[in-house]
């Protein structure tokens, strides 16, 4: 019986791999520079070393292949957790993910599986220049066929990828990256909460704040703000942006009465809207406001100087929070 | 190397181009004049060149080396090949299949492909190979089931090693040499064909491949079937390289360019490539060459794009008539055997209309059976839905 570890959402997830590539020798890490570097941000570091080059594959650099090629490894039993090095280069593998790779399972009437991990470090806040700092969830939320989730502790990075890679179906493992050094409890003898099973991260009874990946430590910061002004908020950890778990959402809902959904991603068609839409249907005789959506604007993600102003931030939820208040 | 000299500028096209500086460089002057450090020959081009010109057997004496068998059972092939190519045409016209793209002219490179695989083998076709699908084994009616509009993919790929019909361009290739992978990694002897057209040579998908298989050393034959047009756009505006097999020298593996109308040589060509790869070779690309004498589908007309004498002299050089002649000249079969493969085609056709006539029974629930192996609540709730949209109309 191993006790708990204090780790970062990074090592947590190296250790999530590492366990996997322990126990089940079809598991196979890949992606640019993920071996002998250990990855741009030294997420799979050590992993070549330990379990050699033909289980921690250096690929060429193209997306597109890595994950083509990803799938026709599945196709062989294997189960390849691939990285894509920065959330704005997955598109050039888009073509793969979504007419090949979400489909075939369902084109084959279930004769074939690919269990294929991708995963991307997402999200802004690390002052990178562009096409490093993009949240497109939504993009592949949409597209029947993918589960998509984000874990906001070392905990949840720890055992959603162990879930994600012992899943069946293909899985978008989008990490918070300007939380990857962010430290927390890690207990590798837990029994780990289903992966697409909400989480709340703090309890309260005046308004739910649901949010997943970045935006959870955000909102957590927010319901302490606000607890200094006397209301108490809830935090909801989504965890899973497909499929969604409303079950929990709307117990909670029930609950506070009030919701404001939070993502770093464009408002406009984003998780929070369909969130928005789910809990109107399901607890419209229970609610005093509006469900309120925060997030980035409909503009392309902006220049590292001016991406404070384009972030959701604790004064832009808690403005949220005082407007469905005020109902 | 005489296929290597420049084009005249003829054949060069209208486009001027100016000469090339020469390729010795010139000799050193002083120090420090050497090559930029670390650089040194990676491997020599020269072996991985194609043909000067597509590669034959029927008609030359090496067709003499063949197995007889193989070429009685390549005749076979083509010829139920055709008649399948023909009926499903039909069927279309009858509105009992949505579309067909048929692979009438190629059936020399179907079956070639199909016939050279081993049973541990796979196979990746793409829209227009329901031929070699079928020359491998997968039920002829299954076949269908994409262009029926009943599934997307009406067989078990597992069952005969046939990954799905992939209809976005060259989106397989990428997979056959992620299967070819594993079968390093997992350090069995099987091999992974995949197949494209020329247009899906333009794809993104097809570079990709070629060069993670190059890399790789991964066993996988890459087959390019290029039968001259990508629906209506010619092969000159697809692409400016020598050859399509020129294009394997530029990722480090061989290129065959071999004639996609004799089946026999197509046969050689890929069995010689797919023993390569299975005894750690590594990857070959071949293009063989050949014509779609029928319109992209039954939903196009050639005739806006293409004159009818390159399309008889193509019919000219047909995969099936070139083969039935070696066959007669050589008196390797007789008025029964040809008989015999006739009638084996009409029943094939046969079965095909009747199993297509029947009105197929399909479940609108299965929607929502296979979209995840683990199957989520909201899914669930929308089967609900269309369940309770069923019984109304039912009651109704």
């Amino acid at each position: 019986m191993t006790s708990p570890k204090t780790m970062t959402i990074a090592k947590a997830i190296n250790e999530s791999l590492r366990t996997s590539l322990e126990t089940d020798p079809k598991v196979l890490v890949m992606g640019e520079d993920v071996g002998k570097l250990g990855g741009v941000f030294r997420v799979t570091d050590g992993l070549q070393k330990d379990f050699g080059e033909e289980r921690v594959i250096d690929t060429p650099l193209a997306e597109s292949g890595i994950v083509g090629t990803a799938i026709g490894l599945a196709l062989r039993g294997y189960r390849p957790v691939v990285e894509i090095q920065f959330d704005g280069f997955v598109f050039p593998a888009y073509d793969q993910i979504v007419t090949q790779l979400a489909k075939m399972h369902a084109r084959a009437l279930g004769k074939v599986k690919l269990p294929v991990v991708i995963r991307i470090p997402y999200g802004g806040g690390i002052g990178a220049v562009e096409h490093h700092s993009e949240s497109p969830e939504a993009l592949f939320a949409h597209v029947p066929g993918l589960k998509v989730v984000s874990p906001a502790t070392p905990s949840d990075a720890y055992w959603m990828m162990r879930q994600a890679t012992e899943c069946d179906d293909p899985v978008i493992f989008f990490e918070p990256k300007r939380r990857y050094w962010d430290k927390g409890e890690v207990d590798t003898a837990a029994v780990p909460a289903p992966l697409h099973r909400a989480r709340i991260a703090r309890e309260g009874t005046d308004l739910t704040l649901a949010a997943y990946g970045p935006m959870v430590k955000t909102c957590l910061e927010a319901a302490a703000a606000a607890e200094e002004e006397g209301h108490s908020l809830e935090v909801l950890d989504l965890r899973s942006m497909s499929p969604i778990d409303f079950d929990t959402l709307q117990a909670s809902v029930e609950k506070t009465r009030r919701l404001v959904v939070v993502h770093e991603a464009p408002v406009f068609l984003g998780t929070g809207a369909e969130v928005a839409a789910r809990i109107t249907e399901r607890c419209f005789y229970h609610l005093e406001a509006p469900v309120l959506r925060v997030g980035g604007f409909h503009a392309p993600y902006p220049p590292a100087r001016l991406e404070e102003d384009y972030l959701p931030n604790l004064d832009r939820v808690l403005d949220a929070v005082d407007r469905a208040l005020a109902f | 190397m005489a296929h290597l000299s420049p084009p005249s500028p003829a054949a060069a096209g209208p486009a001027k181009r100016s000469a090339r500086p020469a390729k010795t460089p010139p000799e050193a002057t002083g120090p420090g004049h050497t090559p930029p450090p670390g650089w040194h020959p990676r491997i020599d081009p020269a072996p991985l060149l194609p043909e000067p010109e597509p590669y034959r057997l029927l008609g030359t004496p090496a067709a003499r080396d063949v197995d007889p068998a193989l070429l009685r059972r390549l005749y076979e092939e083509l010829v139920r090949g055709r008649r399948y190519n023909r009926q499903a045409t039909a069927l279309t016209q009858q509105g009992r299949l949505a579309v067909y793209p048929s692979s009438t002219g190629q059936e020399a490179c179907q079956v070639a492909a199909a016939l050279a695989l081993r049973p541990q083998d796979w196979l990746f076709p793409s829209y227009r190979d329901t031929l070699a699908v079928v020359a491998r084994g997968v039920d002829p009616v299954q076949a269908l089931t994409l262009l029926r509009g009943d599934w997307h993919t009406g067989y078990d790929p597992r069952a005969r090693h046939v990954a799905p019909l992939c209809t976005p361009l060259a989106t397989q290739l990428p997979h056959a040499v992620g299967l070819a992978h594993a079968a390093r990694l997992a350090g069995d002897d099987t091999v992974a064909l995949a197949l494209v057209g020329d247009g899906g040579t333009s794809e993104g998908d097809f570079h990709e491949a070629l060069n993670f298989a190059a890399v790789w050393h991964a066993p996988v034959v890459f087959l390019i079937q290029n039968n001259g047009f990508a629906i209506s756009v010619p092969l000159e505006k697809q692409t400016a390289a020598p050859s399509l097999a020129h294009k394997a020298v530029g990722y480090g593996m061989p290129g065959r360019l071999v004639d996609g109308n004799d089946a026999p040589a197509v046969h050689q060509v890929l069995s010689e490539a797919i023993e390569r790869a299975r005894t750690g070779g590594g990857p070959t690309l071949v293009e063989a060459v050949t014509y779609r004498i029928d319109a992209h589908t039954n939903a196009d007309d050639a005739t806006r794009y293409r004159d009818a004498v390159q399309v008889d002299q193509w019919r000219a050089h047909d995969p099936i008539d070139l083969l039935e002649r070696e066959l007669r000249d050589r008196d390797l079969i007789d008025d029964a055997e040809l008989k015999a493969v006739a009638e084996s085609a009409e029943a094939l056709a046969a079965r095909l209309r009747e199993e297509m006539n029947a009105d197929p029974v399909l479940d609108p629930m299965e929607l929502f059976d296979h979209v995840y192996a683990e199957q989520t609540a909201q899914l669930r709730e929308q089967a609900a839905q269309l369940r309770a949209e069923l019984d109304a109309e039912e009651d109704r």
